[in-house]
């Protein structure tokens, strides 16, 4: 991939992109190792495996996949001195709509995620690690298996590793185009060589019955790039950047109608999304007013921009106040989003602007999740394709009054019904574009005059 | 279908890869049969299964799930364009006629069970995929496994003409 390198925005806080688009830097061992690359590790030999679980769970690391789990607390499942193996398993199957972060890492500083799964792999006690790198990335996959081969050379993949004791082996697993395996379990079924068909939970837990049924943490590929920094910072120290309760920085995705599309990593909550759109992404283009965003990639529920949102928020003295914001206003992170009824998801902020059709968006989305269910709940596999099917007859002109109560109530018979999130992540779209465009949608019927009068 | 020795040894490393289970080295496999030889023949699904101690179903499955694994051969060179969201409206709908007119490729064409396009001299083939993870420079395509951002439809004449 031929980067073009851009300059940092000012606003950015450069930590897991420090690497990114930086000039002469290239994506061998040699390169990283002059900038202090391995040298995290090297410290954290020096901790015990607790202690740096420790040091996570002080951070108070929020997982960069989609659901913002804090890292700590999944690893703080995993018990120390069980009979089983345990397996580390990087999830590195970018593929929600709107996001492209890893790609970047993958491609441009594979050696930082080496050190942070090296890490995390002796903090959980994982002997064995996969990297579950999406088919569509097979120059990356190239890249992180020439990484791994230098990492072994240096002698900081293998056995004993720099004189710990400690014994690890990194391999990386090609995907073949399924969204599905980005979902934890789904993941873990098709590292085993099956259908990726998401597991239940309970009992399925990865961190109980994982890959071959043993202890095993899956983590984004962003998510493990910050365990090296936070072994180097100290968790406290980590926590000092962004918020209470999300911390660190995160690596935005713009895309769409904005002048300046790109990947910003901020400090999470130091913008609000009208910064983010008007000051980083250097606003709209000429002439346009905006329309809609989608905060968190495809799944995460649209805001409309003329929309006013209730927000809560906790005073010093102890007392909650209640203010009223509007979209630019909206704090770019997870409790924020949270509270405003969408998600900060993967980080995948798609703009629309006022010459978007919301029923055309919506159809590309539903043909997205329609084509990508694996088939394995009634609700999901019928449900995403009723969904695609009815708002492309409605593009097609066959649009019925019906239609917005139609599309709602099938969207809220997925969610909650199916065993994996995919059935959240495929109605909740269906259910916010039509919630809070719905003289757009009724609109169509309109479009089809004989056919509403009918109806 | 004969293995080549050098595509065998490969099979064999690949397999060690997986300690605790032969079986998770089916996609692996596959991948590298595909590579090989261009698509996924029936014979080529009982090798594998054979290989891996598995019976046939065990692999078929798996061809027919995943959507980058195919059972008949593809044009000499595919090119993938991204069909969502983000791609879509940075034009990704009307870079897929472009590449269609250039490539000679008919794009009603329809056969049972493919949604993949041809070009009746075999040179080219060409999918609609879902997101390709980089909706900051849409539209994005990829040709074989080399990806290209931003494409103009003004561009996608000379990049076919790469791929001869």
């Amino acid at each position: 991939m031929a980067a073009i390198l851009r300059t940092p925005h000012p606003r950015e806080k450069r930590i897991i992109f420090k690497n990114i688009d930086r000039e002469g830097w290239t994506t061998d061992i040699d390169c990283y190792e002059k900038d202090g690359g391995y040298e995290d590790l090297r410290a954290a030999f020096r901790l015990t495996p607790e202690q740096i679980v420790n040091e996570v769970k002080t951070s108070s690391l929020r997982g960069r996949g989609g659901a913002g789990f804090p890292c700590g607390a999944k690893w703080g499942f995993i018990k120390p001195g069980g009979s089983k193996p345990v397996y580390l398993i990087c999830n590195a199957d970018e593929s929600e709509p709107g996001t492209f972060k890893d790609r970047y890492i993958i491609h441009q500083d594979p050696h930082q995620l080496l050190e942070g799964m090296i890490i995390s792999c002796y903090a959980v006690n994982a002997r064995l690690a996969y990297i579950y790198i999406r088919g569509e990335f097979p120059l990356g996959a190239q890249i992180l298996e020439q990484a791994i081969a230098e990492a072994k050379s240096r002698g900081y993949i293998g056995s004993n590793i720099l004189g710990s004791g400690f014994d690890l082996e990194i391999y990386v697993h090609r995907g073949a185009g399924a969204y599905i395996c980005g979902e934890e379990t789904g993941l873990i079924e098709s590292l085993e060589g099956k259908r990726p068909y998401p597991r239940i939970k309970p009992p399925y837990f990865p961190a109980v019955l994982g890959l071959y049924m043993s202890p095993t943490v899956v983590n984004n590929v962003e998510t493990l790039c910050n365990v090296k920094h936070i072994v180097r910072m100290g968790g406290a120290e980590f926590a000092k950047i962004g918020r209470p309760n999300n911390t660190g920085t995160r690596v935005l995705c713009v895309s769409g109608d904005v002048q300046k599309p790109g990947y910003y990593e901020l400090e999470v909550g130091a913008l609000t999304m009208g910064e983010l759109i008007y000051d980083v992404c250097g606003g709209l283009k000429p002439g346009r007013k905006l329309k809609a965003v989608i905060p968190g990639g495809s799944s995460a529920k649209v805001l409309r921009a003329d929309e006013r949102y209730k927000i809560k928020s906790k005073q010093s003295d102890g007392t909650v106040t209640e203010q009223e914001i509007g979209i630019d206003d909206i704090r770019m992170d997870f409790d924020s989003l949270a509270a405003v009824g969408s998600m900060a998801g993967s980080g995948g902020v798609i703009v629309m602007d006022d010459s978007r059709d919301m029923v055309w968006a919506l159809n590309n989305i539903n043909e997205f999740y329609a084509h990508e269910s694996c088939g394995q709940c009634t609700p999901c596999r019928e449900g995403s394709l009723w969904m695609s099917k009815m708002t492309g007859r409605m593009l097609q002109g066959g649009g019925d009054q019906r239609d917005p109560d139609v599309l709602t109530s099938v969207a809220d018979n997925i969610a909650g019904r199916t065993i994996c999130a995919f059935g959240e992540a495929c109605a909740w779209p269906t259910q916010s574009f039509v919630a809070k465009f719905r003289d757009e949608f009724a609109a169509y019927a309109a479009k089809n005059g004989s056919k509403a009068e009918q109806a | 279908m004969e293995i080549p020795s050098e595509l065998e040894s490969r099979i064999d490393e690949v397999i060690t890869h997986y300690p605790a289970s032969k079986r998770s080295a089916s996609l692996p496999l596959l991948h590298l049969i595909q590579e090989h030889f261009g698509y996924i023949t029936d014979e080529a699904i009982s090798w594998v299964a054979q290989k891996l101690e598995l019976e046939p179903i065990n692999i078929l499955e798996l061809v027919t799930f995943y959507p980058m694994f195919r059972q008949e051969p593809y044009g000499k060179h595919h090119i993938r364009v991204c069909r969502t969201l983000s791609c879509a409206m940075a034009g990704s709908y009307s870079l897929l006629k472009t590449f269609c007119r250039h490539a000679k490729i008919d794009p009603e064409q329809h056969e049972h069970g493919s949604h993949v396009l041809k070009s009746p001299d075999g040179k080219y083939s060409l999918e609609f995929v879902e997101c390709l993870a980089s909706c900051g420079t849409g539209p994005v395509c990829m040709i074989d496994d080399d990806f290209y951002e931003a494409v103009s439809e003004d561009e996608a004449p000379e990049l076919l003409q790469k791929y001869q």
